[in-house]
């Protein structure tokens, strides 16, 4: 009974929402809107079981003295003065309230810093798989410099078969490759979704029977 | 010839520029010429001729809608000659006399509009009148009533169920014939098969283990299989008794992943070892997610990475961070973009499709591996009919058999 409820639950949304693909009448139609608004109902209060997991394990990193326990109370720092700006300070939306300006001058910043580092990242990941040690590796090489090459002025300049070769490697070969990647994607969404609808697969229940 | 070259380029930049000047100046000259000339030849707009009015207009309702929808067609007004048009206005009535209300609208030139606010199962009529500049319309007769009717099938997608129908088939197929207990082939995934000499890695290093199922949310099929691979991974950690930690960024997919790695624990008797806090919530924010998850990998150093989902710009920040700490980085996603960052990056990378068949891999449960063989089978045909086809249309392109024959293949639905 207590894998039946689920498994029979999975399989009754999971076929309407096959289901409802082909049929475009309004009635089905306005149903699938309705389980979308369940999710994202369900998504806000989920976001309540995050922030109470969030806050339970950092405090029982402080509470075990962890060593790395600062961590965890610049955490409950921020994540209170956020929440106290939000709830109680009056217009917290509008434009120069603290709750705005937190927003603005210290999260953004350092999402933007954090996203930044991919710069880098890319320099030392392209480093390493540009060095042409097997024949696919300088094929690799060989190929992202006439890309990177097209994609310039200085490309052209040079001959302007170069910008028709990236145009060529772009279209043909990597669309390809990229075609067939997704096409197998798309049978591995399709099985993986059937396999759990059948109850097949049950690991997201954590297996068993 | 380096001089003449020289003199000659020195020329055409000389009278393209000269062009350029005549060019742009005329921009300026000619619709002023033009203006001044409008202005003592303009005809006062009450004195024209009113507009042709727009004919056969037709009513039909919309094939494969969801309802209260109705195409109306009509032939262009003579005033598009001239461009006097301005627009077309749709008008609907219940009656084809009376109690025409406006509809729509569509711009000179479009003789085609779709009513989405039509009465459902009810005759409705329509006018369509020509606008002139001067706001003065003229209307075309009435067309013959249509009905709005909402369709129970979308018939642009039998090919689609088609499809659907033989795959659901193969896989029901293969299923039924593992159970039968028939031996299936299926390829080697390197990948996967590293997935226990790294748990093995880590518990004799005694360090952990770092799964991380990407930045989507549970309605992502990739997430749905990366949890399905988490369970097996959870398993393994649980018979070596090597700690896992599971940061989420999406609380629903973390009540899942919680649940999944318990009931793992469970299975291999090994309940007690479950720790609640190594599958925690840690934010939705993609780079501060980023930013905690490199936080993990400096202090905790784990013998090994998995990166299983759903992955975006994300991705090669956290494969770097893990190169730099020494751990071993298996990877699997169906995100085409991200697929580079993680192949240069990790020591082993699923791509595509092998994420869906990992958690059968790992599993090696009889009836998952038949689901495999099921999606293989489609994609064989998938591969014969791109190769037919191809040949087909190549031998069409030149003549060598008839092009009609191919039309209904090349249109696109």
């Amino acid at each position: 009974m207590r894998r039946r409820v689920p498994l029979t639950l999975c399989f009754i949304a999971g076929l309407f929402m096959a289901v409802q693909y082909f049929i475009p009448h309004h009635n089905v139609a306005a149903a699938y809107e309705r389980l979308l608004l369940w999710l994202q109902t369900l998504l806000a209060f989920a976001f309540l079981l995050g922030t109470v997991s969030l806050i339970r394990v950092h405090y029982h990193k402080v509470r075990d003295r962890a060593p790395d326990r600062g961590f965890s109370i610049v955490m409950f720092v921020g994540l209170f003065l956020m929440i106290g700006l939000g709830f109680f300070h009056p217009s917290h939306h509008a434009p120069g309230s603290p709750f705005n300006r937190m927003f603005l001058y210290v999260q953004v910043p350092i999402e933007a810093t954090m996203f930044s580092l991919l710069a880098f990242y890319i320099a030392s990941a392209a480093f390493r798989a540009f060095r042409a040690r097997t024949l696919e590796a300088t094929l690799l090489l060989v190929a992202a410099a006439i890309v990177m090459l097209g994609r310039v002025p200085i490309g052209d300049m040079i001959s302007a078969r170069i910008p028709e070769a990236t145009r060529w490697i772009l279209e043909v070969p990597n669309l390809a490759a990229k075609r067939g990647i997704m096409i197998g994607v798309g049978l591995g969404m399709m099985a993986t979704a059937l396999k759990i609808m059948l109850g097949i697969e049950r690991a997201w229940m954590g297996g068993g029977d | 010839m380096r001089g003449h070259r020289g003199r000659s380029s020195t020329a055409r930049a000389v009278m393209g520029l000269v062009a350029g000047v005549v060019s742009v100046a005329a921009l300026f000259v000619c619709p002023a010429a033009a203006l001044a000339q409008e202005e003592t030849e303009a005809v006062p707009a009450d004195s024209l001729p009113p507009l042709g009015p727009p004919t056969a207009v037709t009513a039909t309702d919309t094939p494969n809608d969801r309802g209260y929808s109705i195409n109306v067609t009509w032939e262009l007004s003579d005033g598009e000659e001239t461009g006097r048009v301005t627009s077309y206005r749709v008008y609907r009535s219940a009656h084809p006399e009376t109690g025409f209300v406006f509809a729509g609208r569509a711009w000179p030139g479009n003789a085609e509009y779709r009513d989405g606010g039509a009465p459902e199962n009810a005759p409705t009529y329509y006018r369509v009148s020509a606008t002139d500049e001067t706001g003065a319309e003229s209307f075309s007769a009435t067309s013959e009533p249509a009905v709005a009717l909402p369709a129970w099938f979308n018939r642009d997608r039998v090919n689609v169920m088609i499809a659907v129908i033989i795959f659901v088939a193969a896989i029901i197929y293969f299923v039924t014939a593992a159970r039968r207990g028939k031996d299936l082939f299926i390829r080697r995934l390197a990948g996967l098969d590293e997935v226990d000499n790294a748990v093995g890695r880590a518990t004799e290093m005694g360090k952990p283990i770092l799964y991380i199922s990407g930045l989507s949310t549970v309605s992502d099929v990739a997430t749905i299989a990366a949890i399905n691979i988490l369970g097996e991974v959870a398993k393994k950690t649980a018979e070596y008794n090597t700690r896992l930690i599971v940061p989420c960024a999406d609380p629903i997919v973390m009540a899942v992943e919680q649940e999944v790695v318990k009931e793992a624990y469970a299975k291999v008797g090994r309940p007690e070892s479950y720790n609640e806090d190594d599958v925690f919530y840690l934010t939705r924010s993609q780079f501060a997610y980023v930013a905690g998850v490199n936080g993990i990998m400096v202090r905790q150093r784990p013998a090994t990475i998995l990166y299983m989902g759903m992955f975006y710009a994300e991705s090669l920040v956290l494969a770097e961070t893990g190169a730099s700490v020494g751990s071993i980085q298996i990877a699997g996603t169906d995100a085409v973009t991200q697929l580079p960052f993680f192949i240069t990056s990790c020591d082993y990378t699923l791509i595509g499709e092998e994420l869906y068949a990992a958690s059968a891999y790992l599993s090696r449960e009889p009836v998952l591996l038949g689901g495999l063989k099921g999606q293989d089978t489609l994609k064989m045909l998938i591969a014969i009919t791109i190769i037919i086809t191809t040949v087909v249309a190549t031998l069409a392109s030149v003549g060598v058999i008839q092009y009609d024959f191919m039309t209904p293949f090349l249109e696109t639905q």
